[in-house]
């Protein structure tokens, strides 16, 4: 297997040399990083190039670093994309930071896979990255109107309003949530190798 | 001549035959569907967001309630990740447990989807004769777990316990009398896995039944042939896995090409469709269901045999036994910091896909080396399906639309999250 994914690590290094990050191989899987500028052109070339042939988009997503325990600077959206190539049977991870914090922008990856309209259109949903030249730019999974962007990391759990049918006005209206956020577990970080080693 | 003009229809959210609650903006010219548009979300629950705010046994639970059709494979995806992140190596048993249970997840999920199919489209029968069989199906989620929805059988490290000894059984009632009940229960005199080996050796002949049903049903076909075709490049480019890419004729299965837990120890085919529509898909669950029993027949027999732990003795990662935990304060402690603390996974970050009933149901994982996860991306394989509904409607007939509902195998718990 290990064979495998270096052969699919020399092949990129190849065939991106420096226009994209060097291939890591960890846990078995291939995480490359791109910019956002070459992010598309990437993305068409891993598409089809014959000894890449990653056919299938498996997953895209936002993610948002802004409240990570081993967080160092750099930007705080990126995009990553899951692929698949079924003639090889290879996996790849492509992740491509946003540069702009405030308003992260990003090319559409829509014309190399079509099944990227509906991910985009999440991403851009929960995360608010702008994806320049989407067909469809609509939110997806929230609600019609709804107002920021929940899995950002200052977005509450509990969310800003809630929704009630009043009986006075006879249909539903929205209000501010009552609900107190509470945190039953904190978070914690432990340090490295805690539990190891014999203290128990 | 007066002006023609396309109109629009709107179908749910509220609609038995939108399998939950989708909403589709259908734009009609006459009776022929011009353009689909599915509104999603109105069962988006956050899970991943509750997922980060959640330790990562907590998170166990949620995924239940992701794919409500197919539980433990969505659990399934997700203890991988956690044990890959961990790097911990899960016991035999667990594995060909866990197997076992993939699969009679299988046959519950397209029990479920070809009985709904054909009920949306008009053959009401069929529903009355696969619930039968998930009902027993059913009962051995409740023997294992407890629970017969929402299970939490599968853990970080195992699963939660080993197979019980015993099935649950009727009682007479006064809609069952004592002839009946005892005819019910005649398979579950013995344990769990007596009670599935006799399902394994019914199923066939049950499956038999629905094919003559529906295989050859003049009215099946009529709904079914040459509606909704996916070419096989179609079917890549729009993301389709599982029986959706394989009813197009790609050969693609992950329990064969990158197998896990011990798939690769296990005799079985990958049926593919030839025309990409939903006859075949159809046809590609019915032998899926057939392939599944077959792996669960070689899973029952390896059981059988092989005794063991199922769970990870690693107590960072699963609680020791009762019995350890009251006679042990090392033990004690283990339990109450796994319970309270939770555990801490190592930073990084993992993708661990699996071949759910409906296609590759995947996990991203992240950790930044707390108790909690950072980030959980849930890859659920209707997203993309449903994604295509749109271009798998066009130039259909309305009532056509159903049908491809029905072929999507569409479950909006699992496209929502």
């Amino acid at each position: 297997m290990s064979a495998k994914l270096e052969r699919l690590c020399r092949k990129l290094k190849e065939v991106f040399a420096d226009r994209a990050g060097e291939p890591v191989i960890n846990r078995g899987e291939v995480t490359m990083t791109v910019s956002a500028a070459d992010y598309r052109q990437i993305a068409l070339t891993l598409r089809d190039h014959a000894e890449l042939k990653f056919e299938q988009l498996i997953d895209l997503s936002g993610i948002d670093y802004s409240a990570a325990a081993d967080r160092s600077g750099g930007p705080r959206f990126a995009v990553v994309c899951h692929l698949l190539s079924i003639t090889h049977n290879w996996r790849l991870r492509v992740k491509a930071y946003a540069t702009d914090d405030t308003s992260p922008v990003m090319p559409t990856i829509v014309p190399v896979w079509r099944c990227a309209n509906w991910y985009e259109r999440e991403a851009y949903d929960m995360y608010g990255i702008v994806f320049e030249g989407h067909p469809d730019p609509r939110r997806i999974l929230t609600d019609y109107g709804f107002v920021g962007h929940p899995f950002r990391k200052d977005f509450p759990v509990s969310g800003y309003v809630e929704m009630r049918y009043d009986p006075e006005q006879q249909r539903v209206v929205y209000q501010p949530v009552t609900i107190e956020p509470r945190e039953v577990t904190p978070r914690i970080v432990r340090e490295e190798h805690y539990g190891k080693g014999g203290r128990g | 001549m007066a002006e023609i003009k396309n109109y629009h229809l709107n179908f749910g959210p509220q609609h038995p035959a939108a399998h939950g609650v989708l909403r589709l903006i259908l734009e009609l010219d006459g009776e022929v569907v011009v353009n689909a548009d599915p509104h999603i979300g109105l069962l988006h629950r956050g899970t991943e967001k509750l997922a980060e705010t959640r330790t990562w046994l907590q998170t166990t639970p949620y995924l239940d309630r992701l794919d409500y059709v197919s539980m433990m494979c969505n659990e399934h995806a997700y203890c991988l990740a956690v044990e890959k992140l961990l790097g911990v190596q899960v016991p035999i048993r667990a594995q060909y447990i866990r197997v076992m249970m993939d699969e009679i997840t299988r046959i519950l999920n397209h029990l479920l989807n070809i009985g709904t199919h054909a009920l949306d489209i008009g053959a009401m029968t069929m529903v009355l004769y696969t619930f039968r069989e998930r009902e027993d199906l059913m009962d051995v989620y409740e023997a294992v777990s407890g629970a017969r929805l929402h299970v939490a059988y599968y853990r970080p490290g195992g699963v939660y316990r080993d197979l019980p000894d015993a099935m649950p059984k009727y009682q007479v009632n006064r809609f069952k009398n004592e002839a009946r009940v005892k005819q019910l229960n005649a398979a579950r005199e013995g344990s769990v896995l007596d009670f599935i080996e006799d399902f394994t050796h019914r199923f066939p002949a049950l499956v038999a039944e629905y094919h003559t049903l529906l295989t050859e049903n003049r009215i099946w076909k009529q709904r079914t042939v040459g509606v909704g075709v996916v070419s096989p490049e179609s079917a890549l480019q729009l993301g389709f896995t599982g029986p959706m890419l394989r009813g197009s004729g790609i050969e693609w299965d992950l329990r064969k090409k990158q197998p896990y837990e011990v798939y690769d120890r296990m005799d079985f085919d990958i049926p593919v469709g030839v025309n990409g529509d939903c006859y075949d898909r159809y046809l590609v669950r019915m032998e899926e269901m057939l392939q599944a029993n077959r792996i669960v027949k070689q899973c029952v027999a390896w059981l059988r045999d092989n005794p063991g732990p199922v769970i990870t003795g690693d107590h960072k990662v699963a609680p020791p036994s009762r019995e350890a935990m009251k006679s042990n304060i090392e033990e004690l402690i283990h339990h109450f910091k796994l319970f309270t603390e939770g555990m801490s996974v190592p930073a990084g970050e993992v993708y661990a896909g699996i071949e759910h009933p409906k296609g590759e149901f995947g996990v991203w994982a992240v950790s930044d080396g707390a108790n909690k996860p950072y980030r959980i991306k849930l890859r659920s394989p209707g997203f993309p399906h449903l994604a295509a509904l749109t271009e798998m409607c066009k130039g259909h007939m309305i009532a056509d639309v159903t049908a491809i509902i029905g072929t999507i195998d569409l479950v909006l718990g699992d496209t929502d999250r």
